[in-house]
C-alpha cells in the first residue's frame, strides 16, 4: 500500500528533525533516496533548488514533492499529512502545558531566559538571509564570501526597505512584494 | 474576539497569508506572524508570541509549522490549530505541486530568478527590522541577565553553529535555575 509507505516515511521525517530547517535535510535524504528510492539523486538536488525558491518548509516541500511524483496529487496531500502529524500531536500536546500552566513563577522564570536567546537565534537566521541577498554567490557562510562578490543593487534594496519598514511601518508582505518587482525590473531587464 | 465564521475566516487567510510569503527559513515566519498577530490584530503579546518561538523551537518539526499550531491553539483550540495548520501547508503544497509539473520550464526562467533574488532583499530587510525591535526591547528592560543570555546565544550560534534547541534548553534551565532560586521570581518585577 503506496499511499500508507508514504506516510509512513514523512511521519518519521516529521518526528525526528528536531532544529527546524536543514536539520531535515539528511533525513529526508535517508528515506527518499536510500530506504526507498523514490528519487534519483538529481531529482534530490531539484528538489532543494526548489525549495530555496519557493516558500515554505523544506519538510514540507519535500513531502508534496515526492508525493506527487510517486503517487500523484493524493500522494502529495498524504505525505504532507504524514509530516505535521508528529507535530501537530507534540506542540498541541506542549501548548496545553504551556497555556495552563505559564503563569506559575517556575515556568516564568524559564520563558525568562529562553526569550533573549530566541531573539539572537532570530538574529542569526536573519543574518544568513542578509548574507544571501547582498552577495552574489549562493553560499551562506562569511568564510567562502568574497568582496569581489558583493551585490551592490542587493545592498541598497535592503537599506531603503529597512528604512521604510521602520519609518512607515507598513505590511512586510508589501515590502517583500515591492522589491521582488523592483528585481524583475532591475535584474530582467537592466 | 468573537469565535465567529469572520474569526476562523481571519485566522485562515492570516496564516496562508503568511506562510505564502516565508521565503528563506522557519524564522521569516516570526516577524510576519509578530507584525500580524501582535501588531495588527493585537491578538498576541510581545512576550507571548517570543515564548511561542521558543516552544516551537524546540520540538521536532518545522519550525513555520509548529509556531502556527502553537498560535492556533492559543487562539481558538484544537479547531483553531486545525484551520492555522491547514493555512500553513496550503501554500508550499499548492507551489510544489504546480512547480513538479513545470519544472524546468520554472528553473530556465529569468523572470523568477530576478524576482527571487529581489525577493530575498525584501525577506531581508523585513527580518532586520524585527531584530532591531526585539534587541531594543531587551536592551531597554535593563535586565543584564537577559542581555548576557542574548549576547552569549548569539555567539553560540553564529560563530560556534551550536544546535538551536540545544541552545534553548540550555537558556530555559539557566532561567529557571536562576530567576527561581538565584534571584527570587517577581523580585525583578
Amino acid at each position: 500500500m503506496i499511499y500508507l509507505e508514504i506516510f509512513v516515511s514523512f511521519f518519521y521525517i516529521g518526528l525526528f528533525s528536531l532544529g527546524g530547517g536543514y536539520a531535515a535535510l539528511p533525513l529526508i535524504e535517508g528515506q527518499v533516496l536510500d530506504v526507498k528510492n523514490w528519487l534519483t539523486v538529481a531529482e534530490f538536488a531539484d528538489l532543494l533548488t526548489i525549495s530555496q525558491m519557493t516558500p515554505g518548509p523544506i519538510a514540507i516541500n519535500a513531502a508534496t514533492f515526492v508525493g506527487t511524483k510517486v503517487a500523484g496529487l493524493p500522494g502529495a496531500v498524504i505525505a504532507t499529512i504524514g509530516c505535521v502529524t508528529p507535530s501537530f500531536i507534540i506542540v498541541l500536546t506542549l501548548s496545553y502545558f504551556y497555556f495552563k500552566y505559564k503563569r506559575l513563577s517556575s515556568i516564568q522564570g524559564i520563558l525568562k531566559g529562553l526569550r533573549p536567546a530566541v531573539v539572537s537565534l532570530i538574529a542569526s537566521a536573519g543574518l544568513s538571509i542578509l548574507l544571501l541577498a547582498i552577495f552574489k554567490t549562493e553560499g551562506t557562510s562569511m568564510l567562502n564570501m568574497k568582496l569581489s562578490d558583493i551585490n551592490f543593487i542587493g545592498i541598497i534594496m535592503v537599506a531603503i526597505s529597512a528604512f521604510i519598514l521602520r519609518r512607515f511601518k507598513p505590511d512586510p508582505i508589501k515590502v517583500m512584494l515591492g522589491t521582488g518587482i523592483a528585481g524583475v525590473i532591475i535584474y530582467g531587464f537592466l | 474576539m468573537g469565535r465567529n465564521i469572520n474569526f476562523y475566516r481571519q485566522l485562515f487567510l492570516s496564516t496562508f497569508t503568511i506562510s505564502a510569503f516565508t521565503i528563506g527559513g522557519g524564522y521569516v515566519i516570526v516577524p510576519l506572524m509578530r507584525k500580524k498577530f501582535v501588531e495588527e490584530l493585537k491578538w498576541i503579546d510581545e512576550e507571548e508570541m517570543l515564548n511561542i518561538v521558543a516552544i516551537s523551537q524546540s520540538a521536532p518539526g518545522p519550525i513555520a509549522v509548529n509556531t502556527s499550531i502553537m498560535v492556533g491553539y492559543k487562539l481558538a483550540g484544537i479547531p483553531g490549530a486545525l484551520i492555522t495548520t491547514f493555512g500553513t501547508i496550503l501554500p508550499p503544497l499548492i507551489i510544489i505541486t504546480i512547480i513538479a509539473k513545470f519544472y524546468e520550464a520554472f528553473k530556465e526562467n529569468s523572470i523568477v530568478s530576478a524576482l527571487l533574488l529581489g525577493m530575498r532583499a525584501g525577506v531581508a530587510a523585513v527580518i532586520i527590522d524585527v531584530i532591531i525591535k526585539m534587541t531594543k526591547d531587551i536592551i531597554k528592560s535593563k535586565n543584564n541577565v537577559s542581555i548576557a543570555i542574548m549576547v552569549i546565544a548569539l555567539i553560540a550560534t553564529v560563530i560556534f553553529d551550536i544546535n538551536a534547541a540545544l541552545i534553548i534548553i540550555i537558556s530555559g534551565a539557566f532561567g529557571g535555575f536562576y530567576y527561581n532560586f538565584v534571584r527570587k521570581a517577581g523580585e525583578s518585577q
